[in-house]
């Protein structure tokens, strides 16, 4: 019995001071970090919000229906969501100094996901990001398109339908799962444009990757997703020049888009289309780019294999993709070069665009990082 | 001549007056050089001069407040609760760890709103503290030391003193360090380490001196 007492008597006490320093935090929540009503100002007057200080400019933008590209979810490692803050910024957190250059800084760039919202603000964004809403969509299929390539084709729910151009991208949002918390990841849509309901993804996956893994192991078809977009400057030029795209594993999808947007309203520039791989076990769509090749006179596709296994029986080029460019091209000086991959590769094929002639202005990529 | 100061004031007063107990905790009873309590911040900023001036404040004014706080906790919550049988010492270790994680938690917010400059000055230091065993281990000594709530208050602010001499102190010489030829297994922590176990033998020196 006395047993007993000693025990609830112990637990009472450990609970109560917890209840105590719990109340005393929420008071100070409540009273000392209250910073009452804020208005954020948006492109001088363009849209003016009334917030509630005190969390950061990232997730207040986001809940008013401004977003912000962020790979990161607003952890503050990624650096992508930079905004500028022209009044009301404070000076620069230390959590916010590495990722910022000194030209950033003269230029008021901030990383929205480490200021705070503390008092009235004025920013500026680009008025794109205006056109960018939440969606929720259902997944409609899923197929794999090599052993570690999937295609997500989703149906738009709320709002139905959306407005992109060939080669932007979307924010896919991860929700919290195992230990993970909740990621959004950034996606090129392979679908065209002009199918405003659907949406399709190409997805590699990562080897650790929190969203891939998840797309991967626990997503199936009938689930509920959210994303967020459109997003990206990436897109076919209004010029008429030639144009060579180069693209590796899922650097497939901005192109997949364009194509067959192309396709759709009778743009007839002429096109070569690089994409390399290592076996014929990572090549996709292969059959249908064939198709297109035979239907479209302006287009020409290229597959590459940079290390064909002996059973693959490969006919098709060899080597890797920038030798394979470097070998088709004879004279770059009136084309456009359109790269998506990864960021060795663009790198690689940027240089030997340059040494073709390409203009610097005239080549246009998506790294992926 | 801090020493000689601490010593005559220590002679002066009659037993234990206040000065004597903030100089034995910063000196002669170092947390850091003497029970080794809070390596692991110590070992990893310590390669900066201006970042260990800012801990070394930081861990300065949180052990002081808390360690008045939990003795405040301790002799009026705790040890009444005795006559029901609960000993106060099994207790006094997870109500401490939970003081010193709210206390934090509070400053933080206090500074926050009051000196934003502050804020990031010591922002990357206040969580760090938290785990920062010399603040839970000053906290401790003071309850066995059996010392009051004012006492305890200085005792803690002498700990964390001398847990920043300790620092400032190690910091001073791993900027000379830099361009000194160390054998590369023993770059780093090692050689830290090392001086660090030097430091320790030299304030043995002065053990005792303060009772």
């Amino acid at each position: 019995m006395r047993e007993l007492q000693i025990v609830l008597i112990a637990t009472a006490v450990v609970c109560g001071v917890c209840t105590v320093l719990t109340v005393l935090l929420l008071l100070a929540e409540r009273f000392i970090a209250n910073y009452g009503r804020c208005t954020i100002d948006i492109n001088q007057g363009a849209r003016r919000l009334e917030v509630r200080g005190g969390s950061p400019l990232l997730g207040t933008l986001m809940e008013e229906g401004v977003f912000i590209p962020s790979a990161c979810g607003g952890k503050g490692s990624c650096g992508e969501c930079k905004v500028k803050v022209l009044a009301g910024g404070g000076p620069i957190a230390p959590t916010e100094a590495p990722l910022l250059s000194d030209q950033q800084r003269t230029a008021n760039l901030r990383i929205s996901c480490q200021v705070k919202v503390r008092n009235d603000m004025a920013i500026e964004v680009p008025p794109e990001l205006f056109s960018v809403r939440e969606y929720q969509a259902v997944v409609e299929r899923i197929v794999d398109l090599t052993h570690d390539i999937k295609e997500l084709r989703l149906k738009l729910i709320e709002p139905g339908e959306i407005e992109f151009t060939a080669g932007q991208y979307i924010q896919l949002k991860a929700p919290p799962y195992a230990h993970n918390e909740a990621v959004y990841r950034a996606y090129s849509v392979a679908s065209p444009p002009d199918e405003k309901d659907h949406l399709e993804l190409i997805i590699r996956l990562v080897p650790g990757g929190i969203c891939t893994t998840w797309v991967f192991e626990h997503l199936t078809e009938g689930h509920t997703v959210s994303l967020n977009g459109p997003y990206g400057k990436f897109r076919l030029s209004d010029s008429d020049r030639e144009m060579v795209w180069i693209a590796g594993g899922s650097g497939m999808a901005p192109f997949w888009s364009m194509v067959r947007f192309m396709k759709a309203h009778n743009i007839a520039r002429k096109c070569t289309y690089f994409f390399g791989a290592v076996r014929k076990r990572d090549l996709f769509l292969v059959d249908e780019l064939r198709q297109l090749e035979r239907e479209l006179d302006w287009f020409t596709f290229v597959p590459a294999l940079s290390g064909p296994a002996a059973e693959d029986n490969w006919s098709g080029e060899t080597g890797l993709i920038t030798e394979v460019v470097d070998r088709h091209i004879a004279d770059g000086s009136n084309m456009e070069g359109y790269l998506c991959g990864s960021g060795g590769m663009i790198d690689a094929a940027v240089k030997v665009l340059l040494k073709k002639g390409i203009a610097e202005d005239c080549i246009f990529y998506d790294k992926f990082t | 001549m801090i020493l000689m100061l601490a010593d005559t004031l220590a002679k002066e007063a009659a037993g234990q007056n206040l000065l004597a107990i903030f100089f034995a905790a910063a000196i002669t009873d170092n947390i850091l050089l003497t029970r080794f309590l809070g390596m692991c911040s110590f070992l990893s900023i310590s390669s900066q001069m201006r970042a260990s001036i800012g801990l070394g404040l930081a861990v300065i004014f949180v052990t002081a407040c808390t360690g008045a706080i939990n003795a405040a906790l301790y002799w009026f919550v705790l040890i009444p609760l005795e006559r029901y049988g609960v000993p106060a010492s099994s207790l006094q270790l997870i109500l401490f760890i939970v003081v010193i994680a709210a206390f934090v938690q509070l400053l933080e917010m206090v500074i926050e709103r009051v000196s934003l400059g502050l804020y990031f000055a010591l922002g990357v230091f206040l969580p760090l503290i938290t785990v920062n065993c010399a603040i839970l281990g000053a906290n401790l000594f003071l309850i066995n030391k059996n010392l009051t709530v004012f006492e305890g208050f200085v005792y803690s602010a002498g700990a964390g003193a001398g847990w920043a001499v300790a620092i400032i102190l190690m910091a001073g010489i791993r900027i000379r360090l830099k361009t000194a030829r160390i054998p590369a297994a023993l770059e780093g922590p090692g050689i830290t380490l090392i001086i660090c176990g030097i430091m320790a033998l030299a304030f043995i020196g002065l053990s005792g001196l303060i009772k």
